[in-house]
């Protein structure tokens, strides 16, 4: 287990290292200035060039990348070059928002399509099966920006219930922040739910037919008993392995929403900052989205011998 | 059947919890006493920090935290701010001004003249750092006699300058707070700082000891983050909201619990030429295309036809400064075109880009319909759309382009509208040259009477429109939704949002 973590975590840093070297190149062929792209054309010469030095914008790229590197090394993300901040409390500012959007999302994903996999699959080939399998197929085509406007559409301007760009922060307003999040979250899980329900009604069905199911059922065990503790114990394991790759894509389709939906997260800040050239804060957030990704692959390693343990960390 | 039924209610119930919260989080503003504004904020300011910033938007906001020696009138004018009075000599080399008697910073200490001189000193680059603005090269010296007089001399005449001493080109600053300007703004306006937060909010607070006693009569205005027009109208329409421009198709959806406002930008939409590159050096090929485009549906399609057209780089809003007979200098008239393309070896028409930014849809918009336009006379444009860092380095910075697509936001002085075109300006993007137009400039620059200086300004903006550096479309305008609980909306001929002015409607 010990050597299990060690080697995780040298092919973490591996991985972040690999990440920040591309944003960097990356950086290179991009063109354009952030001081220019922040004062705009009507920016008086003088301070433009005042300011880069400032900022120290008029060094060779690979210095400036040194010197964040170095700082990253001491824990210091560096200072945001449009928002004359530190990264640090730029992430950190927008780490709830996206956080709980992400967590809600998830939580609606696990608690709509595991009941619904389970029923499609108890009720297998009937039209309801059938309607759902439609559905969700609907489900995984329609991008997630777009569903995200016709939601606004439907929810903003047809029934008036939500007003999108209204955000308040958890602290201020429990209510509020729920009702800002919850429509941006089922925007994320829609189509993760059409995902997870497949998997989960295709594991059940599958599961549903091995010899140890009918060995449970013919010693006497209760139906519900025999799908809860044999059938989808087992038939879970397919769908943690997605529920993984879906806390990852929950995680990128939080930077989408965002945009839609005028929410201050991370996804925001991410675009902001690539369109005004904003270095440090782009490295720093693109390290964070690495990070969790590799985090999150972790945690589903270990929860696989947890849920079955004759799987090993090795 | 029982699976269908299980279905409906989870859906049900989701649909419940949504309009629940949702709802809940809506109607807590209702019932309050409107002494509190929200104010939609479109973009991030640059900096708080006023010598540093540049952006229109910025100004927007944080005019109404600080102040310069003069401050902006709504008739494009000046009038006395931190200072009380202002003299100039006969030469117009020297301005003499008195402090206001009692004005203090919002942390209370009074402003001194030590503190105007600081503020010069920082942004000329007289205490040591680099030049901030380039008043630098206008500015001689800034000296204070006494406690509550200040001297500024200049290297040479120049006329414009008391319209640059406002908080946009030179705040006045506490010289105590000098490293903290950026993060914890310190002014003497009508409004004090309290916090900012990037893409969410900026706040502001009354100043209880601001020097004109009757202002503001809020006690707190929230610039609130909203990049988006549809959503912004549509907090509009739920109260969110209270002031906020709409785009004009959303004008009717919102009237009914707000005045709209319209409003001349003072900015100037253009199509400008690289007058350098073939085939725009030929003055003809320039004047042909002018011939072609149709303002007013370029206006149309981009601003919904909410705009003036204009003849020159100058918009109405500038008031005695504007030269309104130059507007419909270029009637459309193809055959005239097309002469002067064939005058100039271009009979057959030619082809050329329009680089255009992509970070507002106006300009592709207005490309679309030139582009569809210019057909008519053989000329074939096709419409390049970058991203707006890529087009501030290309076509800004290295100006390479043909033609493209801009605005300029105006600003109170009708020479620094002007300036870019000048042969050796460092704005000067269209790479524009005539010796005509230079020399009315620097006559302009020395001339102290403010109706000589209109005169030569006119003749001026007729240079630019002859000579067409660029096809001046026109000055969009601004629909403001105001909540109709408020009144004493102040328009302005550049960006400034004069909250100082707004107060409750009974």
């Amino acid at each position: 287990m010990l050597a299990y973590i060690i080697r995780r975590l040298g092919l973490l840093i591996l991985t972040l290292v690999f990440i920040s070297i591309i944003t960097f190149l990356v950086f290179q062929i991009l063109p354009g200035d952030p001081v220019q792209t922040m004062l705009g054309p009507d920016a008086d010469p003088i301070r433009i060039k005042t300011l880069r030095h400032q900022l120290g914008l008029d060094q060779p790229l690979y210095i400036q990348y040194g010197h964040l590197i170095e700082g990253f090394i001491r824990g210091d993300l560096g200072q945001s070059i449009r928002f004359s901040m530190p990264v640090r409390d730029l992430i950190f500012d927008r780490l709830p928002l996206t956080l709980s959007l992400a967590f809600m999302s998830l939580i609606i994903v696990i608690f709509v399509s595991i009941p619904l996999g389970v029923i499609a699959a108890r009720r297998e080939n009937s039209w309801g099966d059938l309607l759902l399998s439609i559905f969700t197929q609907f489900g995984m085509a329609i991008p997630s920006f777009f569903m995200g406007m016709i939601l606004i559409l439907l929810f903003g301007s047809v029934f008036s219930l939500f007003s999108p760009g209204s955000y308040v922060p958890w602290s201020e307003d429990f209510w509020g922040a729920l009702g800002s999040l919850l429509l941006p979250a089922l925007t994320i899980a829609i189509p993760q739910i059409a995902v997870s329900y497949r998997y989960v009604r295709n594991g059940v069905i599958e599961q549903g037919q091995m010899d140890y199911v009918r060995t449970a059922r013919g010693k006497g065990a209760s139906e519900w008993k025999t799908l809860s503790h044999h059938i989808l114990r087992n038939s879970l394991i397919p769908v943690l392995t997605i529920l993984g790759l879906i806390l990852a894509e929950v995680v990128a389709g939080t930077i989408v929403v965002e945009q839609v939906f005028s929410l201050p997260g991370i996804g925001q800040l991410l675009i902001t900052s690539v369109s005004y050239r904003d270095f440090p804060v782009v490295q720093g957030l693109v390290l964070y989205i690495a990070f969790v990704i590799v985090v999150i692959n972790f945690l589903v390693d270990i929860l696989y011998s947890v849920l079955d343990p004759r799987i090993r960390l090795k | 059947m029982r699976k269908v039924w299980v279905m409906s209610v989870t859906f049900a119930m989701l649909i419940l919890l949504i309009s629940g919260c949702s709802s809940n989080g809506q109607t807590k503003k209702q019932g309050e006493a409107k002494k509190e504004i929200t104010v939609r904020m479109m973009a991030d300011p640059d900096y708080l920090d006023p010598h540093k910033a540049t952006a229109s938007l910025t100004f927007q906001m944080l005019l109404n935290v600080y102040e310069g020696l003069m401050k902006p009138t709504p008739n494009g004018g000046v009038e006395p701010a931190v200072a009380e009075s202002d003299k100039i000599s006969k030469d117009g080399l020297t301005y003499t001004f008195k402090l206001r008697k009692g004005i203090k910073f919002h942390d209370g200490n009074p402003v001194t003249v030590d503190d105007v001189k600081y503020s010069f000193d920082r942004l000329t680059g007289q205490s040591g750092g680099a030049p901030l603005s380039d008043l630098s090269q206008i500015i001689k010296s800034v000296k204070t006699p006494d406690q509550e007089t200040i001297v500024i001399s200049l290297k040479k005449a120049y006329s414009p300058f008391l319209s640059q001493l406002t908080a946009m080109n030179a705040a006045i600053l506490e010289k105590s707070n000098d490293s903290k300007q950026n993060t914890h703004p310190i002014g003497t306006g009508p409004f004090k700082f309290v916090e900012y937060k990037p893409q969410n909010k900026l706040v502001l607070e009354k100043f209880a000891d601001y020097w004109d006693e009757d202002l503001p009569y809020l006690n707190k205005v929230t610039f609130s983050y909203q990049p988006d027009d549809d959503a912004a109208s549509l907090s509009v329409k739920s109260g969110n909201l209270d002031l906020s421009g709409v785009t004009a198709n959303k004008v009717d959806e919102v009237k009914t619990n707000n005045n709209i406002i319209e409003q001349n930008n003072n900015a100037v939409f253009l199509m400008g030429f690289n007058n350098d590159k073939k085939p725009f050096n030929d003055e003809r090929v320039r004047q042909a295309i002018s011939y072609v485009v149709n303002k007013d549906d370029v206006i149309d399609a981009a601003f919904s036809g909410h705009g003036s057209k204009l003849g020159s780089n100058m918009s109405p809003a500038m008031g005695k400064y504007f030269n309104k007979d130059l507007v419909d200098y270029y009637q459309p008239n193809i055959k005239k075109a097309k002469a002067l393309l064939k005058e100039a070896g271009y009979g057959n028409g030619f082809s050329m880009t329009i680089t255009v930014s992509s970070h507002n849809k106006v300009y592709s918009e207005a490309a679309q319909v030139i582009a569809e336009e210019l057909k008519e006379v053989g000329i074939d444009a096709k419409i390049n759309v970058i991203e707006w860092a890529k087009w501030l380095d290309d076509v800004y910075k290295k100006k390479n382009y043909e033609a493209t697509i801009i605005d300029f936001t105006g600003t109170i002085s009708p020479f620094e509208m002007l300036s870019r075109y000048q042969t050796n300006d460092p704005s000067n993007m269209m790479n524009f040259s005539d010796s005509q137009f230079d020399s009315l400039m620097k006559q302009a620059m020395k001339e102290n009477d403010d109706d000589q200086r209109a005169s030569l300004y006119k003749q001026a903006q007729k240079v630019l429109t002859e000579k067409a550096p660029a096809v001046f479309i026109c000055d969009y305008q601004t629909e403001w939704a105001l909540n109709k609980q408020f009144t004493g909306f102040k328009q302005y001929p550049i960006y400034y949002l004069d909250m100082a002015h707004i107060k409750p409607a009974n």
